[in-house]
């Protein structure tokens, strides 16, 4: 099978990868631009741990194919972080202990930042129904609902 | 597998019809991608219909209708303030689809063709008197949404038959509709039941109908005798009892681990009802 040459820019930069067309999105992530912060929970679109935002819309990278990366842009849980210094979601989620093993966190993160770009005034029902495609095996939930609602007021009074 | 992006239906068309083994087109993916991964569907052909122009837009047609593109996912449907205003109830069901990044993806035409009886958006585009535009090796011609579905994963549609566009009518005055569905989780699960319903009125009384059920029988149905229960009346005990019984008869559902073939029924008799509620008073502009 001939690959595909996909051109696209991941957190602000331009990347290129050669991708087999049936390889998923997280699939180049992980393995073509060693981006392994998107994980794979499932690998059919229930669990969100592979949340990435492309042109902005909020989807799971395991239901997208790398070849339709192709001149769009993409943003992963790599790109949250300014340098040394954590978001406001990130800070809140270690302040909270809203993780255990972890490995839902950078799903969570990446979703719980573009819920707070389209409505930064959330009502924790918004929150919960919003991350509904966020599975967590370990936390319960709670502490992850309470560190998107603070990240939120703090995100609110900064602005 | 070959990858294909065309740039206009005709060709997916032709791309679609030459091919050998199985074929596949990529809307959103939402369900390739899912039976790519689970090994039930591998496609030696995909044609990816995102790069043909218009495929991304929400259009007034000249009458006053809608023409919907084929890759509009859930979440630009539910963005949308006119289309939401006028079809509420189909973008409602088609907002029941999935997660939030489910909905950054999904589209109505899949959901139609992939065939699931359970397919949430398809009851609201039935009752609403949808159809689909279809280009095919012969040419362009429309088909009502009712007519696609012919059984759990099959469609109507004949090799080279590409859906192009989803064509609302226009809503026209004192109109309203509404879609329910029963699922055990409230979010992320699929329906047991499902119903819609759209209605005009005449002052009190209901002068048009069209009641659709999922998720109770091989495909989406169009239920003509429950749409006979509401004309005519004013949504009153009479005419509800007349919708229930009707619903209830036209349901031939499955029994699984999810419901039992007699749960099914008795649900979707509940939904129609609550349903019919729904749409008799946004069709009234009560708010709802
Ligand atoms: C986690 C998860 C949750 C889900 N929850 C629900 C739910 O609650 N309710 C529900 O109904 N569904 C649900 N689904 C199923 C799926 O998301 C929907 O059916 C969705 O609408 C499919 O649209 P798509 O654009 O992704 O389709 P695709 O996967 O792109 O295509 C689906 C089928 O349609 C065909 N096709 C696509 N475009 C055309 C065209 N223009 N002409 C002809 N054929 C075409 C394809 O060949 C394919 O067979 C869920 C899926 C996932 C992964
Ligand atoms: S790995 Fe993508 S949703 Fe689970
Ligand atoms: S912290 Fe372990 S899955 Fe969420």
């Amino acid at each position: 099978m001939s690959k595909i040459h996909v051109t696209t820019v991941v957190n602000g930069d331009e990347v290129e990868f050669l991708a087999d067309p049936r390889e998923t999105l997280l699939d180049c992530l992980r393995d073509h631009l060693g981006l392994t912060g998107s994980k794979e929970g499932c690998g059919t679109g229930d669990c969100g741990a592979c949340s990435v935002t492309v042109d902005g819309v909020l989807v799971s990278s395991c239901l997208m194919l790398g070849v339709e990366a192709q001149g769009k842009r993409i943003a992963t849980i790599e790109g949250m972080a300014n340098g040394e210094e954590l978001h406001p979601l990130q800070r809140q989620f270690v302040e909270h202990a809203a993780l255990q093993c972890g490995f839902c966190t950078p799903g969570i993160l990446v979703a719980a930042k573009a819920l707070l770009e389209k409505n930064p005034d959330p009502t924790e029902t918004e929150v919960r129904y919003w991350l509904a495609g966020n599975l967590c095996r370990c936390t319960g939930y709670d502490k992850i609902i309470r560190a998107v609602m603070d990240a939120a007021s703090e995100m609110r009074g900064a602005a | 597998m070959d990858f294909h992006t065309p740039s206009s239906f005709e060709d997916a068309s032709k791309r679609a019809a030459e091919a050998t083994g199985l074929t596949r087109f990529l809307a959103g993916g939402t369900d390739v991608l899912v039976q790519m991964r689970s090994g039930t569907v591998l496609p030696d052909t995909l044609i990816d219909l995102k790069h043909i122009p218009g495929t991304q837009d929400i259009t007034r047609t000249p009458d006053g209708g809608w023409r919907i593109g084929i890759a509009v996912s859930g979440a630009r449907l539910g963005d949308h303030a006119d289309l939401v205003a006028d079809w509420p109830g189909v973008v409602e069901g088609m907002e029941l689809v999935g997660s939030t990044q489910v909905q950054g993806r999904a589209t109505l035409v899949g959901n139609l063709c992939n065939g699931s009886p359970a397919a949430d958006s398809v009851p609201g585009l039935v009752a609403a008197q949808a159809s689909v535009e279809i280009t095919g090796l012969t040419g362009v011609r429309t088909v009502p949404v009712e007519d696609i579905p012919a059984g759990p994963g099959k469609t109507t549609l004949s090799p080279g038959d590409v859906i192009s566009g989803i064509l609302i009518p226009p809503r026209g005055a004192h109109g309203g509709d509404a879609y329910q569905r029963f699922t055990p989780r409230t979010e992320m699960d699929i329906a047991v039941a499902g119903c819609a319903i759209s209605l005009r009125v005449d002052g009190d009384t209901i002068t048009e109908a069209r009641v659709a059920v999922g998720a109770v029988a091989p495909t989406v149905r169009l239920v003509p005798d429950a749409a006979a229960a509401l004309i005519g009346s004013t949504l009153d005990d009479t005419a509800i009892d007349a919708l229930v019984t009707a619903v209830r008869a036209a349901c031939n559902p499955i029994d699984d681990k999810r419901g039992t073939a007699e749960f099914r029924t008795d649900v979707a008799g509940v939904l129609a009802k609550r349903v019919a509620h729904i749409a008799y008073s946004r069709a009234k502009g009560d708010a709802q």
